[in-house]
C-alpha cells in the first residue's frame, strides 16, 4: 500500500510537468484550432534564453519575467510572419509548417547552445517536501505554479473583456468579426500567450529533465496525450489529464511486469486511447455537434 | 471555455479533390513511365538503390494518400504498418526460407488485417484524436519489436539481416537494377489498383465520407465498413512497401521504424499534394533527397535548412505538387488552343 501511495505521489510530481505543457497546448488549440507540434521546441528555446540571461548575471526572477516577455513577443512574431500567410491553406499544410518550425528551432538552438546537457537552477530548492522522499520542494512548487496559472487563466477568460473576445474569436470567428472583434489579432494573442505559458512550463521542467535542445521531445508527447485525454477544449481538463497521465505512467511502470522505461510511453498512450474510445472528446471536453 | 455549442457543419479536414483531378493524363503517365524505365540504365548502383527507395516510399505515401486524401482519415501511424510489413518479409525470408517475391503478398495481407482491426476502435475517433491514437501505435511499435518474447523471431534490438535477391533466369543485370525493376512493376501494379479503387464504388464511398460523413451515411453508405476498409487498404499497401524496403535495405531493425518515418511520410503526402496520387512520388523524392541537400548546404544547421525549404514549399504551393501540375496543365491547355 505504501508503494502504491508513493507511486501515486511520484506520478503527481511528474504529472505536474505534463500538466504545464498540456495547458500550453490547449491554449494554442483554443486560439488556432490546431495542435502545434513545435510548441515544445518553442518552450525549449525560451528556457535557453532565460538560462543565457542568468549566465549574464540576471537574477532568477528577472530572467523569468524577461523570458516571459520575450516568449510572448516571439509567439506573436511567429504567428504574424509564418502562420498568418498560411491561414487559408489546408490544415495539413499548416501541420507541415509546424514540423518545419520544429526542425528550425531545434537545429538553431543546437547550433547556438550545443547539445551538451546543462544544469538549470530552481527557485524552490530541491530538499524533500514535507519529509516525503518522492516529492521535492521544486516539484511541489511546480504543482503550485501550475494551479496558480490555471486559476489566473480562468479569471482571464471569464472576467476580462479581452478574454471574452478571445473565446468568441475561437468558437465562432464569423460572428465574432461581426460584433467588431479583430479575430486575426486574437489568434496572434493566443500564440503569444501559448508561447509564454510554454516558457513557464519549460523553465519549471528544466531543473528536472536538464536543459538541452531535445529536452522537450518526451514531455511534449505526454503533454499532447494529457491535453487530448482531458479534452482539448478544456484547460482544466488538460491539467487533470496531465496528472492522470503522470500517475498512469508510474503505476504501469511499477505494477505491470516486464514494463521498463521503454514501454512506459506505449502503455500510457494505449490507456489514453482506450479512454478516448469510450469518451471520444476526452474526459472534460465538449463533444462537437455535427450537422450536414 | 465558451458557452456556445460548437458545431462543425462544413469544412472537412481534407479539402475535396475532384475524382478526375486525382490522376495524370495518359500522355503524361507514359512519359513518366518511360523515364522511370530508362533512368537506371544510365546511373550508378547507389543511385539505382536510391531510386528503388524512391518507389518504396512513394508506395507508402500513396497508401497514406488513399487514407487521408481518399477517406479523410488522418494517420501518424503509417510507420507501424511499414514496420510490420518489413518484419513479415524479413522473418519469412530468413526463418522460413521463403522466396522474397512471395513474402510481399503475405506482408500486404497481414498488414491489411492489422490495419482493418486497428480501424475498428479508430472509428470512434476523428481529427486530432485519431492522430493521437495512430501516433500511439507508431511510438509503441519499435518498443514492441524489441520485446524479449519475440527476440527469437525479430532479432531484438539487433534486427535481422536480409539477403539481397539475385536477378532470376541468369539475366545479366546487377542485383540493384533487378530489384529496381521488380519494385517498379509492383509500384505500377499498385498504382493502377489504387487509381481504379478510387474510381470505383468503394472509392466514391471513401470520398463521400471524407466530404461529409453524415451526408454519406444518409445516402446509405456503410460508414464504419468503408472507414475501416480504407485503413486496411492503406495498411496493406504500406506493408508491401515495408517488405520491399526491407529487401532493398537488406536489414530490418526496430529503430528504423520510429515516429520519424511516419512524420516523413506525412510530409511527403503534403508536399506531393493531398489526394493527388501521382504526387506521392514527388513527395517521396522530397523526403529522400531534401534532407541530404540540407545536410550538404550546412552540416550544423541541416535541420534549420530543411525547415526553411519546407516552409518555402508550403508558402509557394500550399496544395503541394498537385498545384504545380494544375497550373502546368492549365498553361499547356492555353498553348494548345493557340
Amino acid at each position: 500500500m505504501e508503494l502504491f501511495t508513493n507511486q501515486i505521489l511520484a506520478g503527481i510530481a511528474t504529472g505536474a510537468i505534463y500538466a504545464c505543457m498540456a495547458l500550453a497546448v490547449v491554449m494554442i488549440y483554443q486560439a488556432i484550432d490546431h495542435l502545434n507540434f513545435a510548441q515544445g521546441e518553442m518552450a525549449m528555446f525560451s528556457t535557453f534564453i532565460s538560462w543565457q540571461l542568468m549566465q549574464w548575471g540576471v537574477p532568477y526572477w528577472g530572467a523569468f519575467l524577461l523570458t516571459l516577455v520575450f516568449s510572448f513577443a516571439g509567439g506573436i512574431a511567429i504567428e504574424r510572419l509564418l502562420f498568418k500567410p498560411l491561414a487559408k491553406a489546408p490544415i495539413l499544410t499548416n501541420v507541415a509548417g509546424f514540423i518545419a518550425l520544429f526542425a528550425i528551432i531545434n537545429s538553431v538552438a543546437g547550433l547556438i547552445w550545443d547539445f551538451t546537457i546543462k544544469q538549470y537552477p530552481t527557485p524552490f530548492g530541491s530538499s524533500p517536501f514535507l519529509g516525503s522522499q518522492l516529492i521535492s520542494t521544486h516539484q511541489a512548487g511546480m504543482i503550485g505554479v501550475t494551479v496558480l496559472l490555471l486559476i489566473a487563466l480562468y479569471f482571464f477568460f471569464q472576467f476580462t473583456r479581452i478574454g471574452l473576445a478571445m473565446r468568441a474569436a475561437a468558437s465562432l470567428p464569423e460572428s465574432a468579426r461581426l460584433v467588431g472583434i479583430n479575430t486575426s489579432w486574437m489568434i496572434a494573442l493566443g500564440w503569444g500567450m501559448a508561447a509564454a505559458i510554454g516558457s513557464i512550463a519549460g523553465m519549471l521542467i528544466a531543473p528536472v529533465v536538464f536543459l538541452e535542445p531535445n529536452m522537450m521531445g518526451g514531455v511534449l508527447i505526454y503533454g499532447f496525450a494529457a491535453a487530448v485525454l482531458g479534452g482539448l477544449t478544456s484547460p482544466f481538463g488538460a491539467v487533470i489529464g496531465g496528472f492522470l497521465v503522470g500517475i498512469f505512467e508510474n503505476l504501469a511502470g511499477t505494477y505491470i511486469p516486464g514494463v521498463g522505461n521503454e514501454l512506459k510511453l506505449p502503455i500510457a498512450l494505449a490507456l489514453i486511447v482506450t479512454v478516448l474510445v469510450v469518451k471520444p472528446a476526452g474526459l472534460f471536453g465538449r463533444p462537437i455537434v455535427k450537422r450536414v | 471555455m465558451s458557452a456556445v455549442q460548437e458545431t462543425a457543419s462544413d469544412a472537412p479536414a481534407v479539402e475535396a479533390v475532384p475524382k478526375r483531378a486525382m490522376t495524370l493524363g495518359t500522355g503524361t503517365s507514359l512519359v513518366v513511365l518511360a523515364l522511370l524505365i530508362a533512368a537506371p540504365l544510365f546511373v550508378k548502383n547507389f543511385v539505382i538503390f536510391q531510386m528503388t527507395m524512391l518507389l518504396v516510399y512513394g508506395l507508402a505515401v500513396l497508401a497514406l494518400n488513399i487514407l487521408t486524401g481518399g477517406s479523410g482519415q488522418f494517420s501518424l501511424g503509417q510507420s507501424a504498418f511499414y514496420a510490420v510489413g518489413a518484419y513479415t518479409s524479413a522473418i519469412l525470408m530468413e526463418h522460413f526460407g521463403m522466396n522474397y517475391a512471395l513474402t510481399l503478398p503475405v506482408a500486404g495481407l497481414i498488414c491489411f488485417v492489422f490495419g482493418f482491426l486497428f480501424g475498428q476502435p479508430a472509428l470512434r475517433l476523428s481529427g486530432v484524436y485519431l492522430a493521437l491514437a495512430t501516433f500511439a501505435l507508431a511510438t509503441a511499435m519499435p518498443q514492441l519489436l524489441k520485446l524479449g518474447y519475440f527476440e527469437y523471431w525479430t532479432g531484438g534490438v539487433q534486427g535481422l539481416v536480409v539477403t539481397k535477391p539475385d536477378a532470376p533466369f541468369g539475366l545479366p543485370i546487377s542485383q540493384d537494377m533487378w530489384l529496381y525493376y521488380f519494385t517498379l512493376v509492383i509500384t505500377i501494379a499498385i498504382y493502377i489498383f489504387s487509381v481504379n479503387l478510387l474510381k470505383s464504388r468503394s472509392g466514391r464511398a471513401f470520398m463521400a465520407i471524407r466530404d461529409n460523413e453524415i451526408a454519406a451515411s444518409a445516402m446509405g453508405i456503410d460508414v464504419a465498413l468503408y472507414k475501416t476498409l480504407a485503413f486496411g487498404v492503406s495498411a496493406g499497401i504500406t506493408g508491401v512497401a515495408g517488405g520491399l524496403g526491407a529487401i532493398a535495405v537488406q536489414f530490418v531493425a526496430p529503430d528504423g521504424y520510429t515516429i520519424t518515418l511516419a512524420i516523413s511520410l506525412f510530409l511527403g503526402m503534403v508536399v506531393g499534394g493531398v489526394g493527388w496520387l501521382p504526387g506521392s512520388i514527388i513527395g517521396s523524392a522530397f523526403i529522400i533527397f531534401v534532407p541530404n541537400i540540407a545536410e550538404g548546404i550546412s552540416k550544423g544547421l541541416s535541420g534549420a535548412v530543411f525547415g526553411v525549404i519546407l516552409f518555402l514549399v508550403i508558402f509557394l504551393v500550399p496544395h503541394g505538387a498537385r498545384q504545380v501540375a494544375m497550373v502546368a496543365q492549365h498553361m499547356l491547355g492555353k498553348l494548345k488552343k493557340r
